[in-house]
């Protein structure tokens, strides 16, 4: 099993508020993350997936092809994006969108598209929020 | 995305990482070895003045998202243990003279598990994963507890 990983930048803004709780409360456990105006990052995206190689191209998947499917299925929609407004999976207070939660969120959009192509399995995503903080979620555990 | 698979999402599993520095020096050295032996094992590394490194120290923490949060751990409760528990204990310190190390050479292997040790089960209510230590950026070293290690976890006080 060999595993590959691509890496993908996109920026975004979004705060972390939660619906249920006190203005006090959300500033108490979020901090300046709760400021509602939001603020924004650039984020790097890590996709990795798992399989054989091809014995005719040594590939495990085509990189141009997964490009395309981060491109088509993630960054399309977060990138230049404020999360908490435009993206589906965080609108309306759906989910807050953190680092640990926009990685299981792009697991969810990448995996369907990465399984049905050319065999090899999504292994795993790692979010970047900063160069210092990053989330990972290798599926449903 | 319907509600229900949201909510299954938000209570999976997934991991937290944060990278933090560390300033401070060392001399490699075992007593259980000559002068020779030293210096064969450990070259200039064994030099007896010491040496410095800005080590980088990642931290992987593993837990359930919390579905009022979206976190795993709030980053400033990490923070602080790593700040009161490692970065007071060894930044801008010799790390030879710490009582941890006065029986184990302070190389980074042992560096990455004694700070793996001093977080272990303090990080409440997610799980330590793994600590990495980068010693240079081309040096770097990992544990993840003693899953690869049958003897008796190291009591550390």
């Amino acid at each position: 099993m060999i595993f590959l990983t691509r890496r993908a930048t996109f920026s975004a803004s979004h705060y972390y508020w939660n619906e249920a709780w006190t203005a006090e409360k959300n500033q108490q456990v979020f901090g300046r993350c709760a400021n509602r105006n939001g603020h924004g990052h650039n984020y790097t995206l890590e996709v990795t997936v798992a399989g054989e190689p091809d014995p005719v191209t040594g590939f495990v998947v085509d990189l141009k092809w997964l490009k395309d499917v981060i491109e088509r299925e993630v960054l399309t929609a977060y990138d230049h994006r404020h999360l908490n407004l435009e993206v589906a999976e965080f609108a309306a207070g759906k989910a807050i969108p953190t680092t640990e939660n926009i990685a299981i969120a792009a697991w969810q959009r990448l995996q369907p598209a990465v399984s049905s192509g050319a065999g090899a399995q999504l292994s795993r995503i790692r979010v970047y929020e900063t160069a210092e903080i990053f989330a990972e979620y290798r599926g449903g555990q | 995305m319907s509600a229900t698979s949201q909510r299954a999402a938000i209570s999976s599993q997934a991991f937290f990482g944060r990278r933090y520095n560390l300033s401070a020096s060392h001399r490699l050295h075992s007593d259980a070895l000559s002068a020779e032996e030293n210096q064969a094992a450990y070259g200039k590394c064994n030099n007896p003045h010491g040496h410095g490194h800005n080590y980088v120290v990642e931290v992987l923490v593993g837990g359930k998202v919390d579905p009022d949060t979206g976190m795993v751990l709030n980053m400033v409760a990490l923070d602080e243990a790593v700040r009161s528990r490692v970065a007071a204990r060894f930044d801008h310190t010799n790390l030879n003279l710490d009582p941890l190390f006065v029986n184990r050479v302070p190389t980074t292997e042992n560096l990455c598990r004694t700070v793996f040790e001093l977080l272990d089960g303090t990080l409440e209510p997610a799980k330590l994963v793994q600590v990495r230590v980068e010693e240079t950026e081309n040096n770097f070293f990992e544990y993840s507890g003693n899953q690869l290690d049958a003897g008796p976890a190291r009591n550390v006080t």
